[in-house]
């Protein structure tokens, strides 16, 4: 068997397989379900990056299955039937992003899950939605999309509300179901009526037969509703912070990702399959929907008392930027396609800048919640005489989500006021102006949590868990110190693979 | 001639859905709320996929000159109904858990985590 060329279904079906069996050896022995899981997640990450190398090196990567070739994806006749995998750039980018969270949250669970409280299960859950994300990351057809984000769903609501002895989890849960539910049946109802226009399923396929009618135009509008209930944009916010609030912190930071991967099905519908279309209303719109999210959830984050709540609302606000800087890259990218590049590229960077600063931030909070028994900012305080590197990580972690210059943040939000200043002074300044706002509530955060006398004796964080954040703090460092080389051979290509590889994505599935 | 009448009838159901997923308090009534919108838009799967006239689709069975009505459709909604099926389980299984600790269905009165 050729490895190199069955790798991006492989990379769906080993977590797949592996998550169910995973409760079967932790029947037998608590030691092999770990091994177990030390092997899947291995496996997985090197078939990611295995993926990923053979796309950043020799193009965009295509898989057929049931075909006599994995290449074959055009059935006899001209056009596919099949289900199609197609992987580039920006979809291995995401599942490298996947890879990344989902490694840091299974070492960061070692030690921060009890035995007691369902380890297996959430273990279980978390490598399901590793494979529900890989499969949205690498699908080249709408209706494995949609089936893909269903997977997603249900592990990611089975993670918030596992915890059924208490109340909050199971109610965060249903809220994001609801919501995750009906994001799903809007997608299927655009899938249905993209079907009955045109009588096709693959990406490639439609995106050379839309017309831009105005079927198209309400099945792009129930398209954009459904991805963005699942990213967590403003309006539809609502359910990401009591997800985030209410899920262990291991599995936050795979919700959180989760959202990106939304953001990227977003992304890979406006570009792609409506890429031909280029329309600067739909550019505004996501302009106006990333202002309007960064703006609300930074204003937000400013009442919470609940430190898990506010860096969930810190979340909330750089999908804000991530859509700011793409929807201004789609507004201007016809007419100016260096500065669109610019912005698309700032907008993609801040997706992996964002998973390792609010990764870490929401890793911090769980080891003090563990440490600490609670997480209300009026009870806490002076935890940094006791918990030095939960504290540095934390004061880390916040200083790059707000933008601060020699870390990470910075990096890619300059990026994104610089093209956005061209679109107009007054979103760069909104956005500036959020980023501020951020730094006084992370500020405030740490002051109330880890500064001040020493109100309580804080029980030791356990090394697995500093390890996971050290990875994610070494993460942000390099990312802030070399940004030039991460932009150039990680986000270059993948914001190319947008705009620049539309015709490229179009001709490597359908041959032509 | 029923025209484009199933395609109508099945966003009636979708709206519907909506109307009760916006307007009523009672989780169980927002289950079946979600299950409408679920069923109208299978139902407007399977009618994408209706051919006038047309045989079931099994080729070894129909005569050898026969329409047939597609089978994708047919195949989409047989996924999406197994789909809503476990969408459908986890939400009333939400909807047990938190009745078992508040005694009570009453949107407004299970709330604990709102701001």
């Amino acid at each position: 068997m050729n490895l190199a060329a069955h790798a991006p279904i492989l990379a769906i079906v080993v977590p797949l397989l592996g998550a169910f069996a995973l409760p079967l050896w932790a029947k037998l022995h608590k030691l092999l379900r770990d091994l177990w899981l030390v092997l899947v997640a291995a496996g997985t990450a090197a078939l990611t990056v295995l993926v990923a190398v053979q796309v950043y090196t020799a193009g965009i990567q295509v898989y057929t299955l049931g075909a006599a070739w994995p290449r074959d994806a055009v059935a006899p006749g001209g056009f596919p039937i099949r289900i199609v995998l197609a992987v580039d750039a920006l979809s291995a980018f995401m599942g490298l992003i996947a890879a990344l969270v989902a490694v840091v949250g299974f070492v960061y669970a070692w030690r921060y899950l009890a035995e007691d409280e369902g380890k297996t299960l959430a273990l279980t859950l978390g490598t399901l939605l590793w494979a529900g994300m890989l499969g949205m990351a690498f699908t080249g057809d709408l209706f494995n999309l949609f089936v893909f984000f269903e997977v997603t769903s249900i592990a990611a609501c089975g993670l918030i509300g596992y915890r059924t002895w208490s109340s909050r989890g199971p109610e965060a849960a249903f809220k994001t179901m609801v919501m995750y539910t009906v994001g799903g049946l809007f997608v299927l109802l655009a899938i249905a009526l993209l079907y009955g226009e045109y009588g096709a399923l693959n990406l490639a396929h439609l995106a050379r037969l839309i017309q831009g009618t105005t079927v198209d135009r309400i099945a792009l509008g129930l398209l954009l509703g459904g991805l963005l209930m699942k990213a967590g944009a403003v309006p539809l916010h609502m359910w990401a912070p009591d997800a985030y609030g209410e899920a262990p912190a291991q599995a936050v930071i795979l919700l959180v990702a989760n959202t990106q991967i939304s953001l990227y099905a977003l992304f890979r519908v406006l570009f792609t399959l409506y890429g031909g279309l280029a329309d600067p209303a739909i550019g505004w719109l996501v302009v106006a929907l990333g202002t309007l999210t960064l703006l609300v959830a930074a204003l937000m984050a400013v009442v919470q008392m609940d430190l898990g709540r506010l860096v969930a609302f810190g979340a909330v606000s750089q999908i804000g930027y991530m859509l700011l800087g793409v929807g201004v890259g789609l507004t201007v990218i016809a007419a100016r396609p260096a500065y669109g590049l610019v912005a698309i590229q700032g907008g993609i960077f801040h997706m992996l800048n964002d998973a390792v600063a609010i990764g870490l931030l929401f890793l911090a909070v769980g080891a003090v919640e563990k440490a600490a028994g609670n997480r209300n900012l009026g009870n806490l305080g002076g935890l940094g005489h006791d918990l030095k590197w939960t504290a540095g990580f934390f004061l880390l972690g916040s200083l790059a989500l707000a933008g601060i210059p020699p870390l990470n943040g910075f990096a890619s939000k300059l990026m994104i006021y610089q093209s956005s200043f061209l679109l107009s002074p007054i979103l760069s300044a909104l956005a500036i102006l959020a980023s501020i706002l951020l730094l006084a509530v992370f500020v405030k955060a740490f002051q109330g949590a880890f500064l001040g006398p020493k109100l309580s004796r804080p029980e030791p964080v356990p090394v697995p868990m500093l390890v996971a954040m050290g990875v994610l703090a070494l993460g942000i460092l390099a990312l802030g110190l070399f940004p030039n080389l991460v932009v150039r051979y990680l986000v270059m290509p993948a914001a190319d693979a947008l705009w620049k590889g539309r015709d490229l994505y179009l001709r490597a599935v359908l041959g032509r | 001639m029923i025209g484009n009448t199933p395609f109508a009838v099945c966003m009636v159901l979708v709206l519907l859905g909506l109307w009760a997923l916006l307007f009523r308090r009672n989780l169980i009534k927002i289950v079946i709320g979600i299950k409408l919108i679920e069923n109208g838009v299978n139902l407007y799967l399977v009618a994408t996929g209706y051919v006038r006239g047309g045989i079931v689709p099994i080729y070894t069975y129909a005569p050898p000159d026969a329409t047939m009505v597609l089978p994708t459709p047919q195949a989409l909604t047989l996924t999406s109904i197994v789909i809503g099926l476990a969408t459908t389980a986890l939400m009333l299984a939400f909807v047990v858990v938190i009745h078992r600790h508040k005694k009570t269905l009453d949107g407004c009165k299970v709330t604990e985590l709102s701001g």
